[in-house]
C-alpha cells in the first residue's frame, strides 16, 4: 500500500455563530494515498466544502489532526502554509475565482510569481498549460471574454502550473453543462493517470463515477467510503 | 518577481484612473506647495543675504538726534550735532577701522538732454572702503578733492542707465543742481538694500563739495551721519562703547543728559532681518507640509477602500500561494507608486509655479535640488507610512474569509 498523502483523524469543525458554536464536521477520519482519485458526495450543508477548505490549508479545524505529506498542518506557520498552497496543492473552485482584471496568461502564471519563477519560464509554462486545456489561442483574453467551461479550464491550468501533487476541486462542474462537465472530468482522469492525487466534491453520481473512490458525507460525518475499482486498500477495509 | 509586482501595481492604478488621479492630487498639491514655498522662502533669504553682503561688514551708523525709551528715533539726523571732527575722533578709537562722514540729499541731474532725480551722497574716499564698494570704471576722488571741494562725481549703475544711453560716462560732465561735475568713475552694482531701496540709484561726491555747493549747510562742519566700520566682529562691542562715551564727552553732555546722537549696529540689524526671513520661510514650508500630510491621509483612505473592495482578489492570491509578505508588498507598492507619481507631478508644478512667480513679480526664487530630494523622500515616506496600515490589513486577512467575501 502507498504511503498516505492525506491523513485526517478525529477532525471537528465548529463555526462560531450568534447562537453559539455550530458543529459542521464531527469526528471525521480519512486516509488518502498518493495517486488516488476520490469523489466526495453528500447533501447540501453536510460539510463537504468545509472539509475541502481544511484539506486545502485555507481553513483550520477546531480540533483533530491533519497530516499532509507527513507534516502536521496545525504546526505549520503562515508562510509555510502559503508555500504548501503554492507548491503541493492545486485548488479548483466552483466559482473559478480568476482575477478578472488579468488576462488568461497572467492568471495561469500567477502561482509561479509567488514561487519566484522567472518571467520567461512563467510564460512558457502558462502557455503550455493553456494549450493542454485547449485554450492556447486565448492567452491574451480576459476571463469575462470566455465561457464558464473555458474559465474552469483556465482555473485548472492555474492549479496545475506549479506541478502540484494534489488537486482539490470543490464542485468544479457545478456551474457547467453536462457536455462541458465531461470534458473537465476527462482532464482530471488524464491528470490522475499522470500520478496526481485528485479529490473532487460533486453532487452528481455520474461525475462521481469517474473517480476510483467515493466518500459520502452526511451531517458532518463520513457515512460511506467505497472503491469502484478494486484496490488493496478497499480489500483491507471491506473483506468480501 | 519584483518586476511582476510592479506591473500589477501599475495595472491596479490604471484600473480606476479617476480615483487614482484624485488620490494623487492630494500629493500633487502638497508637494508643489512645499516646493513653491521653499523656492520663494529660499529666494527671499538669498536676496537678504546679498543685501547684507553688499552693505559692508561690521558696520555702524551714527546719527544725530536722540532715542526715546521706546527705541524710536526722534529727529534723527536733523539736529546738527554730529561733526566731521567727531568722525575723526572716532576713527582714532581702538577697534575702529575707518569712519566716513556722510551728508545726503536729493537732486536733479542732467546730462545732455536726459535728466534724472537721484540721491546724492557727500562723503570722503573712505566711504567706498567702509561699504566695500568698488568701481567698475574710472577712479575715485582723493583727499585733495575734499580739501579743495572739487566738482567730481562717482555715478551708480541706475544713474548711468538713465543718463548715458550708450556713451561711456567717465570723463563726461553732468550737471547736478545746475553745477557742472566731472564723472570720475562708475560704481559697481549693489542691488537692493534691506529696506528695498535701489542702492545703485545714487551719485557720490566729495563731502565738502556737497556741503558747500549743493546743500548749503548752515553749520559748515556738521554732517547728517557717520558711517563707522569696526576692525572685526570681535571689536564691535568695544567700538560701540568707545563711540558712546567719546561722543558724550565731545558733546559735553552731563551725567543725566540724554544722548544727542544715536548709534545703530547695522550688522546686527541685518542679522535679525536674515533671521526673520529664515523664520518666515520655515513657517511657509511648515504650512505647506500640512497639505502633504493631508495628501498622505487621502492615500490611506483610498488604500483602505481598495483593500476592502479587493478582498476576494486577496483571498484568491492567498489560496494560490501568496504569503502575507507578498500581499503586503503589493499594496505598499501601490501606495508608494501613487505617492511618488503624485510627487513627481507636484515637483514639476511647484518648480513651474516658482518660475511663474519669478516672472510675474520679479521676486527672487531658489530652486535647490535639496528641496526636490526632500520632497521626494517625504513622498516616499508618506506612501510607506500611510500605505502601511491598509497593506497590513490586507496581509492579515484570513484566506477563507477573504474568498467568501461577496
Ligand atoms: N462561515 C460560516 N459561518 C457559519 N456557518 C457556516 C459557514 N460556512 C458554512 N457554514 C455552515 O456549515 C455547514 C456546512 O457548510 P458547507 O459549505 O461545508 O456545506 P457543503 O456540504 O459544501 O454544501 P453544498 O453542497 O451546498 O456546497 C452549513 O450548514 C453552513 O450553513
Ligand atoms: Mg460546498
Amino acid at each position: 500500500m502507498q504511503k498516505p498523502i492525506i491523513e485526517v483523524s478525529h477532525l471537528y469543525k465548529d463555526y462560531q455563530t450568534a447562537l453559539g458554536p455550530f458543529p459542521v464536521l464531527k469526528d471525521v477520519s480519512l486516509s488518502i494515498s498518493a495517486g488516488e482519485y476520490v469523489a466526495i458526495m453528500g447533501p447540501s450543508g453536510s460539510g463537504k466544502s468545509t472539509f475541502m477548505n481544511i484539506l486545502g490549508c485555507l481553513d483550520k479545524p477546531s480540533s483533530g489532526e491533519y497530516t499532509l505529506d507527513g507534516h502536521a498542518v496545525s504546526e505549520l506557520d503562515s508562510p509555510r502554509l502559503a508555500h504548501i498552497r503554492n507548491r503541493t496543492i492545486g485548488f479548483v473552485f466552483q466559482g473559478f475565482n480568476l482575477l478578472t482584471r488579468s488576462d488568461l496568461l497572467d492568471n495561469v502564471s500567477l502561482p509561479l510569481v509567488y514561487a519566484g519563477t522567472g518571467k520567461r519560464e512563467r510564460h512558457q509554462r502558462a502557455q503550455a498549460l493553456l494549450e493542454k486545456v485547449g485554450l492556447g489561442m486565448y492567452t491574451a483574453s480576459l476571463p469575462n471574454q470566455i465561457s464558464g467551461g473555458q474559465q474552469q479550464r483556465v482555473a485548472i491550468a492555474r492549479a496545475l502550473v506549479n506541478q502540484p501533487r494534489l488537486i482539490l476541486a470543490d464542485e468544479p462542474t457545478g456551474n457547467l453543462d453536462s457536455k462541458t462537465s465531461e470534458d473537465i472530468m476527462r482532464l482530471f482522469a488524464e491528470l490522475n493517470d499522470e500520478g496526481i492525487t485528485i479529490i473532487i466534491v460533486t453532487h452528481e453520481a455520474d461525475i462521481a463515477s469517474h473517480a476510483k473512490r467515493q466518500v459520502r458525507f452526511l451531517d458532518g460525518r463520513i457515512v460511506h467510503d467505497s472503491y469502484t475499482t478494486p484496490s488493496p486498500a478497499a480489500a483491507e477495509m471491506e473483506p468480501a | 518577481m519584483f518586476g511582476a509586482m510592479l506591473g500589477e501595481a501599475w495595472h491596479a492604478m490604471g484600473a480606476n484612473r479617476l480615483r487614482t488621479f484624485l488620490t494623487m492630487l492630494g500629493m500633487v498639491i502638497g508637494v508643489s506647495a512645499v516646493v513653491l514655498m521653499m523656492a520663494i522662502g529660499q529666494g527671499a533669504q538669498e536676496s537678504v543675504k546679498q543685501s547684507i553682503n553688499a552693505m559692508g561688514s561690521n558696520l555702524f551708523i551714527v546719527l544725530s538726534g536722540s532715542r526715546t525709551t521706546s527705541g524710536a528715533r526722534l529727529g534723527g539726523g536733523n539736529a546738527a550735532s554730529l561733526t566731521v571732527q567727531d568722525g575723526e575722533a572716532i576713527a582714532r578709537l581702538e577697534g575702529v577701522k575707518a569712519v566716513a562722514p556722510v551728508s545726503m540729499g536729493n537732486a536733479q541731474v542732467i546730462f545732455g538732454s536726459s535728466n534724472w532725480a537721484t540721491s546724492i551722497i557727500g562723503t570722503t574716499p573712505d566711504y567706498l572702503d567702509v561699504r566695500g564698494w568698488n568701481l567698475t570704471e574710472g577712479y575715485s576722488f582723493s583727499d585733495s578733492d575734499i580739501r579743495s571741494a572739487t566738482r567730481v562725481a562717482l555715478v551708480g549703475k541706475t544713474v548711468v542707465e538713465n543718463l548715458f544711453a550708450d556713451s561711456d560716462p567717465v570723463g563726461k560732465t553732468i550737471r547736478i543742481k545746475q553745477a557742472p561735475f566731472v564723472v570720475l568713475g562708475v560704481l559697481e552694482s549693489k542691488g537692493q538694500s534691506l529696506d528695498g531701496r535701489d542702492q545703485d540709484d545714487t551719485i557720490i561726491v566729495p563731502l565738502t563739495t556737497a556741503q558747500r555747493k549743493l546743500f548749503g549747510a548752515q553749520f559748515p562742519d556738521s554732517v547728517r551721519m557717520l558711517m563707522v566700520q569696526a576692525e572685526s566682529p570681535q571689536t564691535m562691542t568695544m567700538a560701540e562703547n568707545g563711540m558712546n562715551s567719546l561722543l558724550r564727552q565731545r558733546h559735553k553732555l552731563r551725567e543725566d543728559d540724554e544722548d544727542d546722537f544715536f548709534v545703530r549696529n547695522l550688522t546686527a540689524a541685518a542679522k535679525s532681518a536674515a533671521e526673520t526671513t529664515r523664520t518666515m520661510s520655515l513657517l511657509l514650508g511648515a504650512i505647506a507640509s500640512v497639505s502633504l500630510l493631508v495628501g498622505g491621509i487621502g492615500i490611506m483612505n483610498i488604500m483602505l477602500v481598495s483593500v476592502t473592495e479587493r478582498t476576494r482578489e486577496i483571498g484568491i492570491r492567498m489560496a494560490i500561494g501568496a504569503r502575507e509578505r507578498d500581499i503586503m508588498q503589493q499594496f505598499l507598492l501601490e501606495a508608494i507608486m501613487i505617492s511618488v507619481a503624485g510627487c513627481l507631478i507636484g515637483l514639476f508644478l511647484g518648480i513651474g509655479g516658482a518660475l511663474l512667480v519669478n516672472l510675474l513679480t520679479g521676486a527672487s526664487i531658489v530652486i535647490s535640488s535639496n528641496a526636490a530630494i526632500t520632497a521626494f523622500a517625504v513622498a516616499a515616506t508618506v506612501g510607506v507610512f500611510f500605505g502601511f496600515y491598509p497593506a497590513r490589513k490586507a496581509a492579515r486577512m484570513n484566506p477563507i474569509e477573504a474568498l467568501r467575501y461577496q
